[in-house]
């Protein structure tokens, strides 16, 4: 287990409140102003060598990100914002950050900003999050008060403003061109990539956008240096990760491990288990929805980082596990998954428009046993149809989960849908049916 | 995508009133200049709580003509995020969270405890006119699940038991505290806590 001492969040649970007289006591706000002095191409180099990879879900370097930027300001001024959509089923890490280290992600885009040039960041937080958005902004108006942000923030002689914009419900703005889209005031969309929002991004300025924990962890590693940082977890995966912990488990909980920490110890020693025992476990996702799931015999020797869980044919994601065990019905979990995929399809690209309620539709009639042998083969059709075939990852996000199903559970699917459509006439099974007649609810 | 619509009965006009003008004059003055259009998300959110937590067509107008922009932008935006009711709503808004980490948890009884207390239908006002529900999609609260939120606050660790005492308590008019129901402090590991432990309690 991670010693305490090297845990970067050290009020994950807020045992000491989050006002900046607490967070330095933590070790916050103190010699940023040093840091600065190191210059850009020091805290770019430092993060590289940290090997800090994004911690949103794709896993992107984020020194590698940070260099992008051009490193002039021409006549367009730079941006940082802040992802803190959160909207991936199985995650809620950055709400912690928000409520109780919100002075670790306001220094961090301190020094993201002065590392990227950027004078004006935005904090996109989903507004579900709006009590934990004014925590934030009650941190933010305290930061301002001590001079630690607006003009020579904290003393390093760099100006920064800090506006929080809240989302309203849309999973897809936490992708981050949509994000863009949203943020200028329009429906989130997103873009098609290149041209990428480090040279055109927020009203076509050159902008650099990471994820809240990403963020909240730089300062960190820069105080302590890259080399601490790269000492944890394993080449290229280095460094802490929070991890949700969630579903079919005895305690579960947010806490911060190192990466790679096989799974099974994150949950028999945090998460108290599975409920039922370990034998009772049916499959994990191991990292947000869109992760396919893990069955349970490769349970048992999963390292939690993102090159592993890449060979399992999954990834690490934002780290939201959800542990399901065998008194659900793996079959109505996926279905359900597939649902809230065809209600935060943004209708932007037809494959997926159409192809995510066309997979819930028939996940759902699966599950009830309802439908026909060949149609097991046809979901697994939708699923290629639409993955690489949208504008952004949304495609393969809503089909790896159902690819995960049919990877491990196909036998399960077929055993219950043995209905043979040529044989039993009778059985009138609706294979295109306009999605809004059978989804009247939402209407 | 959610299929959404405006209300049959809308009010003739809207306006801001004064305290509303105040904030969305702060909010405009967040963004550059001439980029005022960022602001609309905000705006909708001050008339909703300006307007019973709901926006009338009238409203999209007015933020229309304060934006400087096309009246159908605006309603795009309004028609695609799914937290700007379009329709009226209770007073207090209750939102089950209803999506797989929750389900597994047993979300389906607090659907059950709101269709006993409230209403038997999603979207639709109870008795007293004061309460309604829906389900909706994951809240980002999955270890606490199952949960809810009623307008901003977050009802966290629920059951069925649980959730039925709270919505007597806004049935009554009470507010009730928000937070974990069984006690556990935020996010940490309920009587298992590994980490952090010297700091616990200091």
């Amino acid at each position: 287990m991670l010693k305490d001492q090297d845990r970067i969040f050290q009020n994950l649970y807020n045992d000491k409140g989050s006002d900046v007289a607490a967070s330095q006591s933590r070790g916050d706000w103190i010699k940023t102003k040093e840091i600065t002095e190191k210059g850009r191409d020091w805290i770019i180099n430092e993060i590289k060598e940290s090997q800090l990879r994004g911690r949103g879900g794709a896993g992107f370097p984020t020194g590698l990100k940070w260099s992008f930027a051009p490193k002039e300001v021409g006549s367009r001024p730079h941006y940082l914002v802040i992802n803190g959509d959160e909207s991936e089923p199985g995650t809620c890490k950055d709400r912690d950050i928000l409520r109780f280290e919100p002075h670790k992600l306001i220094e961090g885009c301190l020094i993201a900003s002065y590392a990227v040039q950027a004078h004006v960041c935005y904090i996109y937080i989903r507004g579900e999050y709006f009590v934990d958005g004014q925590k934030l902004q009650a941190a933010i108006d305290e930061a301002y008060e001590k001079k630690l942000l607006g003009k020579n923030a904290a003393g390093t002689g760099w100006d920064l403003d800090i506006y929080i914009h809240y989302g309203a419900g849309a999973y897809i703005c936490g992708e981050e061109t949509a994000l863009l889209e949203s943020l200028e005031g329009k429906k989130g969309q997103p873009r098609l990539k290149p041209p990428f929002p480090a040279l055109i991004g927020l009203y076509g300025c050159p902008t650099i956008i990471n994820n809240v924990e990403t963020i909240a962890v730089v300062p960190t590693i820069l105080r302590r240096g890259a080399k601490w940082f790269a000492s944890l977890g394993r080449e290229k995966n280095t460094g802490t990760k929070i991890f949700c912990i969630s579903g079919n488990v005895n305690n579960p909980c947010n806490v911060e491990e190192e990466m790679s920490i096989p799974l099974k110890e994150l949950i028999e020693v945090h998460a108290g288990g599975v409920i039922g025992g370990w034998d009772n476990l049916q499959a994990v996702i191991p990292g947000g929805s869109s992760m396919p799931l893990i069955p349970k015999d490769r349970c048992e020797t999963l390292k939690m980082d993102f090159d592993a869980c890449v060979e399992e044919k999954s990834g690490l994601g934002t780290a939201g596990i959800v542990v399901i065990n065998k008194d659900q019905d793996i079959i109505k979990c996926m279905a359900r998954i597939a649902r809230f995929y065809k209600h935060e399809s943004c209708g932007q690209c037809t494959p997926c428009r159409e192809g995510s309620g066309w997979m819930w539709r028939m996940l759902e009639r699966m599950a009830k046993g309802d439908a026909t042998k060949d149609e097991v083969d046809m979901l697994g059709d939708v699923t290629t149809q639409i993955a690489g075939h949208t504008i952004c990852a949304f495609g393969e996000g809503s089909s790896w989960p159902v690819q995960g199903l049919l990877r491990h559970f196909k036998k399960e699917i077929q055993e219950r849908n043995n209905l043979d459509p040529i044989v039993q006439k009778k059985n009138n099974i609706p294979y295109l049916v306009d999605q809004h007649l059978l989804d009247k609810k939402n209407a | 995508m959610s299929l959404r619509k405006p209300a049959k009965d809308q009010p003739e006009s809207f306006e801001f009133n004064a305290s509303s003008l105040e904030a969305a004059n702060n909010i405009v003055a967040k963004y550059p200049e001439g980029k005022q259009q960022s602001a609309v998300m905000a705006l909708l959110y001050i008339a909703q709580r300006q307007n019973n937590n709901w926006i009338p067509l009238a409203a999209m107008k007015y933020i229309a003509k304060f934006l400087d922009m096309p009246y159908i932008k605006v309603y795009e935006v309004a028609t695609f995020y799914t937290m700007y009711n379009l329709s009226p709503v209770g007073k207090y808004f209750v939102q089950v969270c209803t999506t797989t980490p929750c389900m597994i948890r047993g979300a389906n009884k607090l659907v059950e405890a709101c269709k006993e207390k409230i209403s038997e239908n999603e979207c639709e006002l109870s008795s007293d006119k004061s309460c309604s529900w829906m389900e909706v999609e994951c809240l980002g609260a999955c270890v606490t699940a199952p949960m809810m939120q009623i307008n901003d606050d977050y009802f966290e660790d629920l059951d069925k038991e649980k959730m039925s005492e709270i919505l007597d308590k806004i049935l009554n008019g009470e507010t009730p505290k928000p937070g974990s129901y069984r006690g556990r402090v935020n996010n940490e590991p309920e009587n298992n806590r590994k980490t952090l432990t010297d700091l616990k309690n200091a």
